[in-house]
């Protein structure tokens, strides 16, 4: 009888992995990776690129004299602005504080209710949440547009903040990872022993669901960080940061100061990301769909 | 003492249990157990006010617009299926930006669902330390905001851009091409780039969803005469991980159908004769350009169906692998 060798790594059997098949996927995942990477890169070195590098037939892909001219010329303009830069930065940190904590505290209450309370209804609240994933903010924009008017919120820092307040994304992670997280015989005992919801919520739940909150304020952060203010915003002093540095880039033109501030800009959600992924990934472990 | 605690437990006995198993109607059960849990209601209030305001009546609302002439300005006017009719059978941008939804959501929509998926699987094979930096390389670009814009350089029209650059040094080209203008490359180019930034949730909820595969599966698997990775994956993994496998669907679907940005940023509002004018591009212009706020509904009510209707579609199909 022929006895089949199987395949060992690090003291322990390999099953069903070919050492060809392994190979393959190197391959395939360092040719996806490079396809992923490369514009990165590219970004990343055309803002340390000095002007005369910008016009070279092809692009190198590497900088000959790195520079911090872009970043410099980004500031100084940055300087000329008619509403000071710092008010920029500042609205931008008080949307994404603001739509962020808003939206863990509605969020969070909404998914422990959903979870663990169990009213009459909460199927039906749960199952709302699941088919509004299945829809884009296109459709719901017109009607938006005329909620905004009727309730006078054009123009304004709410209206940058508050919509945020009713996405889904984070509450549905949230909700599927008390469900698996918790047991409810945990939730009933301290039910017993006189403990009311609030206090459940707050004291017991909460800090066991600490991936689960930080994937939701990280989603919450990257979407505001990303998209900014409000279109329906027109005044400058209530803009953020990335409409300064559009405004800036348009009226400059530079390719360099534009690499330069994307980097800026896409550095924060990034080293964000780098921090938390951990604790991402271990949310979206729970984040099936039941049918 | 304990004679006396004996007479207290004896009359606690005979009085009436506080929970008896009396039945109730149903609606009397839901009455009580509403009563019982009101925290719970009060918890949710705030987002169910919230969702209602900006997900719930928006809806509704854009379905009772279409079916009115409405200019923002007057009160409006209903004109029954005036707008529908108008719609297909004489707006003929309507039909190439259908046509180009169409085509956007059917390509980038599988294409990423299955590169998310590939990639995470293949990423679950390397060592935690390589699996989290390969993660952040591909995950990167779907949080990184507006550094798509780095292909506009990569696209450049002049000689000075990447690609441009590339192709001439090898001689496959003599005069640069202008990507972005030229009605050949612009639907190809917008789809590379949204694929690029497409890799976000679903991809790493894949990730998570294969770490959380019971090991022992597989080893079962071994025994029982599973002979290669394939196998493996067709017979163990996905099934084990159908529930995250909808989530990602519902994701890619959506993300999908919304995609209008890319194109904006890229090739410019319009893009060259409306190659890639999408229905979200065509709502955006009557509602904003033209004030036929009912017209523009009519168009947000047939991206909702759109999308609406291959989501459920595709939990249907996905609900029946495996059974």
């Amino acid at each position: 009888m022929k006895v089949k060798r199987l395949r060992t790594r690090k003291n322990s059997v390999v099953l069903n992995r070919s050492v060809g098949g392994d190979a393959t996927i190197f391959i395939v995942l360092a040719i996806l990776g490079v396809f992923m990477f490369l514009p990165t890169y590219y970004l990343i070195i055309t803002a340390f690129k000095p002007i005369g590098e910008m016009f070279l037939t092809p692009p190198n892909f590497y900088v000959i004299k790195p520079t911090f001219q872009n970043f410099i010329d980004l500031f100084a303009s940055m300087t000329s602005t008619w509403v000071p830069i710092s008010r920029y930065i500042f609205n931008t940190i008080f949307i994404s504080l603001g739509a962020t904590v808003g939206c863990l505290i509605i969020g969070s209450m909404a998914a422990y209710a959903i979870s663990k309370v169990r009213f009459p209804g909460s199927n039906t609240v749960f199952q709302l949440i699941v088919y509004s994933l299945m829809i884009s903010s296109t459709v719901t924009g017109i009607a938006h547009f005329i909620i905004y008017v009727s309730l006078n919120w054009l123009n304004t820092y709410t209206i940058s903040i508050v919509p945020i307040w009713a996405s889904t994304l984070g509450l549905y992670l949230m909700k599927n990872f008390i469900d698996s997280s918790i047991p409810d015989s945990m939730i009933e005992s301290a039910r017993i022993e006189g403990c009311s919801e609030f206090r459940i919520y707050l004291t017991l739940v909460m800090p066991l669901v600490k991936p689960a909150w930080l994937t939701l304020m990280i989603t919450v952060f990257q979407q505001v960080w990303n998209a900014g203010a409000s279109n329906y915003v027109y005044s400058e002093n209530l803009k953020t940061f990335d409409n300064a540095i559009n405004s800036i880039i348009s009226a400059s033109g530079t390719q360099g100061a534009g690499a330069a501030a994307a980097v800026i800009m896409m550095s924060v959600p990034i080293t964000v990301f780098l921090i938390t992924q951990s604790q991402m990934v271990e949310t979206m472990a729970s984040s099936g769909m039941k049918d | 003492m304990s004679d006396n605690s004996t007479v207290v437990q004896d009359e606690v006995a005979t009085e009436e249990v506080p929970y008896s198993n009396k039945t109730v109607s149903r609606w009397e059960y839901t009455r009580r157990e509403m009563k019982r849990k009101w925290a719970g209601y009060v918890m949710v209030g705030p987002f169910l006010i919230m969702f209602a305001v900006f997900t719930i009546i928006p809806v509704l609302m854009s379905f009772v617009l279409s079916f009115t002439n409405f200019n923002m300005f007057e009160f409006p006017e209903f004109c029954f299926m005036d707008n529908y009719i108008r719609l297909f059978l004489e707006d003929d941008l309507f039909l190439t930006a259908f046509q180009n939804t169409l085509i956007f959501a059917l390509t980038t929509g599988p294409i990423s669902y299955i590169l998310s998926f590939l990639l995470a699987w293949f990423i679950n094979e390397l060592s935690p330390k390589l699996r989290s930096f390969v993660t952040f390389i591909f995950y990167g670009p779907s949080i990184s905001g507006s550094a798509y814009l780095v292909w506009k350089l990569i696209f450049q029209g002049d000689i000075y851009g990447l690609a441009n650059g590339i192709l001439m040094k090898f001689g496959f080209i003599s005069q640069p091409i202008v990507f972005l203008q030229n009605v050949t490359y612009i639907v190809p180019v917008c789809i590379i780039v949204a694929i690029w930034t497409s890799l976000g949730t679903a991809f790493l909820s894949f990730i998570a969803g294969l770490q959380g595969v019971d090991r022992s599966l597989y080893e079962a698997g071994a025994v029982d005469g599973v002979k290669n990775r394939w196998q493996e994956l067709w017979y163990i993994t996905l099934p084990s991980m159908k529930s995250i496998l909808m989530f990602g669907a519902v994701l890619a679907i959506t993300g999908a159908f919304g995609f209008g940005g890319v194109v904006d940023a890229l090739c410019g509002n319009p893009s060259t004769d409306y190659v890639a004018w999408t229905l979200q591009h065509h709502m955006a212009d009557y509602l904003n350009n033209r004030y036929e706020v009912g017209y523009a509904s009519c168009i947000s009510i047939v991206l909702f169906i759109l999308m609406f209707g291959s989501n459920l579609f595709i939990k249907n199909a996905l609900s029946k692998v495996g059974n």
